[in-house]
């Protein structure tokens, strides 16, 4: 028993290293079919299913979903567009001006978020812009932008550069290169920046509270709500989207997973 | 430090990059313009207006002047240094614990999960996918007073020893230091589980069994063999658990009280709710500074390249 134990210890820490990672996950769950007794949703009161039959039941709460998602689509869209092709010259080419772009790219994932949301925040006052939907979504462009590059960059250097000479020496024009040979390859890397900057995008609050003026994204209407009465339906929603996340990444392992095993063509 | 210059040069190697044909010498640049001007006009610049913001005097009526107003500065430290200093404090004490924490759970993923690792990783990332605002919300109902958790430290006399240690009051877990270093441990754990794993996973396992060949017992194994060979990962993580930490202030403001605010919570307040625009900007300047400093010192030694 003690040798079995001692063998175990550390797996066994882990184990409930990752159920402290998992409790709050629960306890949003579990209290989203909560009846809460008054407006804030601390405490257990009484089964109730209402919240998930009527998950926009709040007002506001619908919009600043819906405003969330645009962000975060159009910030991912741009944010991916741009690192991608920042990935491909920083794994491609020698050019000079290379550690300023490095050190460029990873100030903004080691600067602490108040800072980076405050200064411009100070930046849109000064030119005397107003806050609202566009002030967000640059914001939240500027701070996906290296992470799609850290993800691209690691596929991009992976790649084997023959494959490409061989496409040439085949007659492949480089149009014809790049599109049938060189993103194909990239893909996954693409795909995973994008997923990142997606899920930063939708769930970043600290920069966006600097940044927003009247919009509200739903990061901002659950830090009002948390001032004002927590509804059961923001425990729905934040279940909801953990589910759908789980969904995507088993999808997307069982796919690559196929692919894998399918002989190589 | 040789595991750092180790890692130093296993990636990133400079050798298979080309040259850009002769016609193309802007290619790369071309590639590069779009993303960094949007990271030059909005981060680069925006860091040094704040800098010019921190210098002026007005108010929102008579709008700003910039007049070298130095004594801003003075007036932030002043009557802010106790932010300051608990930020910090609070960052790494959640930075040592989410050490303690996460370096047996990465050790257990990369050597004990066998074919379950996939499983494993997913679990460390899984909760993330629902918003942290609404999970950090979560902890004021787990902390609540009388609640399970808190009965039992109570039984445990763990509170009373807290108390000792002025981190929490009476048998009260939520509005006291503690509720904010666990929490902050909570929100910034992944950040050092992920780099430590990462580190832990590219250890050779014939390393193992060549120490335990050479006599060696498994405590001396992991002292003289896979500690230091983990080093990359622990420095990473700890940078990356720290910086957003020390400026965090939604655990502050959700798990603390008026006495546990940190940085963020001040530049909030200033910024959002005084409009004291000079003030946020210089007390975000501070922060900024000090990070700063202790980054450029680590990059110093580990090189960019392998960060990015």
């Amino acid at each position: 028993m003690t040798r079995w134990l001692r063998n175990h210890v550390i797996t066994l820490f882990g184990i409930l290293a990752l159920a402290y990672m998992t409790l709050p996950n629960i306890v949003v769950l579990v209290f989203s079919f909560n009846n809460p007794n008054g407006k804030f949703n601390y405490t257990w009161n009484e089964f109730s299913l209402d919240a998930w039959k009527d998950p926009f039941g709040v007002a506001g709460i619908k919009d600043s979903l819906i405003t969330s998602l645009e962000i975060a689509f159009l910030s991912t869209l741009i944010a991916t567009a741009l690192g991608t092709a920042i990935a491909f010259a920083l794994g491609r080419y020698r050019f000079r001006g290379r550690g300023f772009t490095n050190t460029l790219l990873f100030l903004p994932m080691s600067m602490p978020e108040v800072v980076m949301g405050a200064s411009l925040g100070t930046l849109f006052l000064n030119m005397r812009i107003n806050f609202g939907f566009w002030t967000i979504l640059i914001a939240h462009v500027m701070f996906c932008l290296s992470f799609v590059v850290v993800a691209v960059k690691a596929r991009v250097l992976g790649m084997d550069p023959k494959l490409e000479e061989a496409a040439q020496d085949l007659y492949a024009s480089p149009t014809q290169t790049f599109l049938r040979v060189t993103l194909p390859i990239a893909a996954p890397g693409i795909g995973a920046g994008a997923l990142l900057a997606f899920s930063l995008s939708f769930d970043d609050f600290v920069i966006t509270n600097f940044n927003s003026g009247d919009t509200v994204t739903f990061p901002m209407f659950v830090w009002g709500a948390a001032q004002r009465g927590t509804p059961p339906q923001i425990n729905v929603i934040g279940s909801a989207m953990f589910f759908i996340a789980v969904a995507v990444v088993i999808v997307g392992q069982v796919r690559t997973n196929r692919k894998a095993k399918r002989p190589a063509s | 430090m040789s595991a750092l210059a180790h890692t130093g040069g296993s990636s990133g190697g400079g050798d298979d990059l080309k040259e850009p044909p002769k016609r193309g010498r802007w290619v790369p640049y071309a590639l590069l313009a779009p993303g960094m001007i949007w990271l030059v006009v909005f981060f680069l610049i925006p860091m040094l207006v704040q800098g010019g913001t921190s210098l002026q005097t007005g108010g929102l009526e008579k709008g700003y002047e910039f007049s070298w107003h130095w004594a801003t500065y003075a007036d932030a430290f002043e009557q802010y240094y106790p932010q300051f200093l608990r930020s910090f404090g609070y960052a790494a004490a959640a930075t040592v614990l989410c050490l303690v924490i996460g370096y047996p759970l990465a050790y257990a993923i990369a050597f004990k999960a066998g074919r379950w690792r996939g499983v494993w990783l997913v679990l460390v990332i899984a909760p993330f996918f629902t918003s942290f605002l609404v999970r950090t919300l979560a902890w004021k109902t787990i902390l609540a007073d009388n609640g399970v958790v808190v009965d039992v430290l109570n039984k445990l006399h763990f509170t009373d020893v807290t108390a000792l240690l002025g981190l929490t009051e009476g048998d009260r877990v939520l509005a006291t230091p503690l509720a904010v270093i666990c929490g902050l441990t909570y929100n910034f754990l992944p950040f050092m589980v992920l780099p430590l794993y990462a580190s832990l996973e590219r250890i050779d396992g014939r390393l193992h069994e060549a120490a335990g060949d050479l006599y060696a017992d498994p405590r001396t194994t992991f002292r003289k063999v896979t500690f230091p060979l983990s080093l990359p990962g622990v420095v990473s993580g700890t940078l990356l658990t720290f910086i957003p930490a020390s400026g965090d202030y939604v655990n502050a403001a959700w798990l603390g009280s008026p006495d546990t605010g940190m940085a963020g919570n001040v530049i909030q307040t200033q910024f959002l709710r005084v409009l004291d625009y000079p003030t946020a900007a210089a007390l975000s300047f501070i922060l900024m500074l000090a990070i700063v400093l202790m980054v450029s010192a680590y990059i110093r030694k580990a090189g960019t390249e392998e960060l990015v």
